[in-house]
């Protein structure tokens, strides 16, 4: 029997999903793990797959769709059932007696506001068409967010081909706004972007940790010699293998000893409950081209060094393909953000909940230090905590940055 | 590097390999003392005599299936087609025999023959001969297709062709006998399914081989003062095709033609638009199109024939089309 399916909840964090691809059309016969859609989560681009067989009866929403988990996006069933009863049951907020005249109930649907609540509409409209495009442009047009109904096409029937896009792109509606590039005396208006999923979480997330997570920081400024040091003579070991450590590989392995030392800190505030983490998973930020994601490196305190390296390496890379999965970016008990590559010496950031701390860390610098009374030149680097005060205290967290310090100082402890 | 026909090219990589090794034979109608219909096998019974150097009576069928149980039983024979076309009365033994006894005996009866001759149409023949083959034989698991272009592909591929130890359809563009190219004095042997990257260029991938190779350089480089830069790519083997070559170009180029000389149904020209649409499918900004012989048994009539068979103005229209420039 034919009946509505609606959009999975993909990832478990998901509150809306954007119906990037469909693909099967209306008529196509669905076997088990069939690709139904590619749905683009607050995490990554994912593949809907089948769990029942039957025919795409109906498709309900288009591509590009922005939906809540369980809006209505398609009718499954036998091949040739009718789903006008389906489609009138979607349109009037209830089940209608079949056959009912789809139109009518289609008609009568802003006078049910109970559909409202049950069934979201789509918050793309219908464009009434579907642009023509060639494949490449389908591609680029995904991958720079653009509404291909927007854009000219100049190909046979209005074929939008690459040319189409290139110079659309270049035109000012698509530039990024650029005050040098504008003839004098003309004021371009903002270019209006509309939010990814991503950026759509990011802002989400952020917002709700900043606004109901009591931030205070603590910063440390420790000797980065004895860290620089011990890169340079695992690379000098592991360079026959073609692999090598970052100064961030042996910051991730500091943090994961420190929090041993320190459970307290390695906490999340649940409401009526602290969550003591007994497991050491560390969320490593990771800058991707429209944002940035978190993936996570498990039980990172009983991990070498090396595995570590390896690890962040074959993360980054797939987070900036897309093609992590929210498994891989859900469940970290602690967070590091570095920006020491971009030269920043010392930052806050924003707590990831329901993580208790993060740790921003920041450039090596070549800096003057007192050493027995002389003033010689030293390697320093900053790193600022930021805790939520529902869970660590100052204390704590003071006394986490200290262990931090010790390991990072002493990395020959990283062995023990 | 030196200058050598086609033809002598071929002849080359024959007398090499014989010389190399006692148990290549050559055969076929006309093969010795008329020293080959085409020439291509002048000089070869002097130098190999008539036990190496075998000249056949006009029967195909006959001697296509020695040859098979010759190489089955330890022989290297290489038969000469006097064309393709007469090799459709041979056709039971090269796909029945030739391409199933190395499978169908366990790997134990290699059968390492190399079938060669003209193909395509040799201007005012008529419909009878002047056959593409190469549908009929790439449609067959178990043989190695070959077809060159240029004389230094003709002697490299042909020298790889008689060591395999799998049945070789070995086809040779029968207008492209005179054609001269260079070809280096050191053996090459040119692996199978390793295309040629035959010209550069940024806008539009051509695939193309036998005959029509001539008229896409020529096009090609007729656009390219027009500002179109065709990158030109010879599969040299059309079984194993090598689709990576293809597909990583048009990736680049973002458009692909296909110019073939067999007719338009089917064959190696439709199986590289089925692996560039399925393996480049996202980097496609206009349709395949392909520029063939016409979908008609070859007339006579020269004015016909010159229609019929794959034109400049049917090629450059396909790269325009692809290009938008139309």
């Amino acid at each position: 029997m034919a009946k509505i399916i609606g959009l999975p909840k993909l990832s478990p964090t998901m509150e809306e999903g954007t119906l990037a691809r469909w693909a099967k059309k209306e008529g196509d016969a669905i076997a088990i793990d069939d690709l139904i859609a590619e749905i683009e989560t607050d995490k990554a681009t994912m593949e809907w797959r089948a769990f029942d067989p039957g025919v795409l009866l109906k498709i309900l929403v288009e591509e590009g769709a922005v939906l809540s988990p369980d809006a209505p996006v398609a009718i499954i069933g036998a091949a040739g059932e009718d789903v006008s009863a389906l489609l009138g049951e979607l349109a009037g907020g209830g089940p209608v007696p079949a056959p009912a005249p789809p139109k009518a109930s289609a008609a009568a649907a802003p006078a049910a506001p109970a559909a409202a609540s049950a069934a979201p509409a789509p918050v793309a409209p219908a464009t009434g068409g579907r642009a023509l495009a060639s494949p490449l442009v389908r591609k680029l047009a995904r991958e720079h967010d653009v509404d291909l109904t927007e854009v000219a096409g100049t190909g046979p029937k209005g074929r939008v081909i690459k040319r189409d896009l290139d110079a659309w792109l270049a035109s000012p509606r698509a530039a990024a706004p650029a005050a040098s590039a504008a003839p004098s005396g003309v004021r371009l208006p903002p270019r209006v972007e509309k939010l990814s999923s991503m950026r759509r979480t990011i802002a989400r997330r952020l917002t709700e940790s900043k606004q109901t997570v009591p931030h205070f920081y603590l910063t440390i400024d420790l000797d980065a010699a004895p860290l620089l040091a011990a890169r340079a003579q695992l690379n000098a070991e592991l360079e026959r293998d073609g692999e090598k450590v970052s100064v961030n590989d042996l910051v991730i392995k500091a943090c994961a000893l420190a929090l041993r030392r320190v459970p307290a800190a390695n906490a999340s505030f649940m409401g009526d409950a602290i969550h003591y983490h007994q497991v050491v998973d560390v969320s490593v930020a990771v800058a991707v081209p429209d944002g940035l994601v978190t993936p996570v490196v498990r039980d990172a305190d009983r991990l070498g060094v090396r595995a570590i390296a390896a690890q962040v390496r074959e993360l980054a890379k797939r987070a900036r393909d897309k093609r992590l999965a929210p498994e891989e970016m859900t469940g970290g008990t602690f967070s590091i953000s570095n920006l020491g590559m971009y030269g920043v010496e010392e930052f806050a950031a924003v707590i990831n909940p329901p993580e208790g701390c993060l740790l921003a860390v920041g450039a090596v610098r070549d800096t003057p230090v007192v050493s027995g009374g002389q003033v010689v030149a030293g390697k320093r680097m900053k790193a600022t905590l930021s805790c939520d005060h529902r869970v660590v205290d100052g204390a704590v967290g003071a006394e986490w940055l200290a262990a931090f310090k010790k390991v990072a100082e002493a990395p020959v402890l990283m062995l023990l | 590097m030196r200058e050598v026909r086609y033809r002598d090219a071929l002849r080359e990589a024959m007398a090499e390999e014989m010389r190399r090794d006692p148990t290549v034979v050559l055969m076929g109608e006309e093969v010795g003392h008329y020293q080959g219909a085409y020439k291509v096998t002048q000089g070869l019974l002097e130098e190999f005599g008539d036990q190496r150097v075998i000249d056949t009576p006009i029967a195909e069928a006959g001697f296509s299936g020695i040859a098979v149980g010759a190489a089955m039983t330890g022989l290297r024979p290489i038969v000469e087609f006097m064309t393709w076309n007469f090799s459709l009365v041979a056709f039971d033994q090269i796909v029945n025999n030739a391409a199933k006894m190395y499978q169908m005996s366990g790997g134990q009866l290699p059968v390492p023959v190399v079938f060669r001759g003209p193909n395509a149409s040799a201007r005012q023949v008529g419909s009878q001969h002047s056959h593409a083959v190469e549908p009929f034989y790439t449609n067959v698991p178990g043989l190695y297709v070959v077809y060159p272009s240029t004389p230094r592909d003709a002697k490299g591929l042909l020298k790889t062709a008689i060591r395999s130890d799998n049945p070789v359809v070995f086809l040779e563009g029968e207008t492209l006998y005179n054609a001269k190219g260079e070809v280096p004095e050191e053996e090459e042997l040119i692996p199978f399914g390793v295309a040629r990257v035959a010209r550069e260029g940024t806008d539009v991938t051509v695939v193309t081989w036998g005959r029509p190779y001539v008229t896409v350089m020529k096009v090609a480089e007729e656009l390219a003062e027009r500002g179109v830069s065709c990158e030109v790519i010879d599969p040299r083997t059309l079984r194993p095709l090598d689709h990576e070559t293809i597909v990583e170009s048009v990736k680049k180029t973002n458009r692909c033609v296909v110019v073939h000389e067999h007719w338009p149904y089917g064959g190696p020209g439709a199986e590289i638009v089925d692996r560039v649409q399925r393996d480049a499918f996202d980097y496609l900004d206009a349709p395949i199109l392909r520029a063939t012989n016409l979908d008609v048994p070859m007339p006579y009539a020269i004015e016909l024939e010159n229609e019929v068979i794959v034109t400049e103005a049917r090629v450059r229209e396909a790269i325009e089309r692809v290009c938008y420039l139309d």
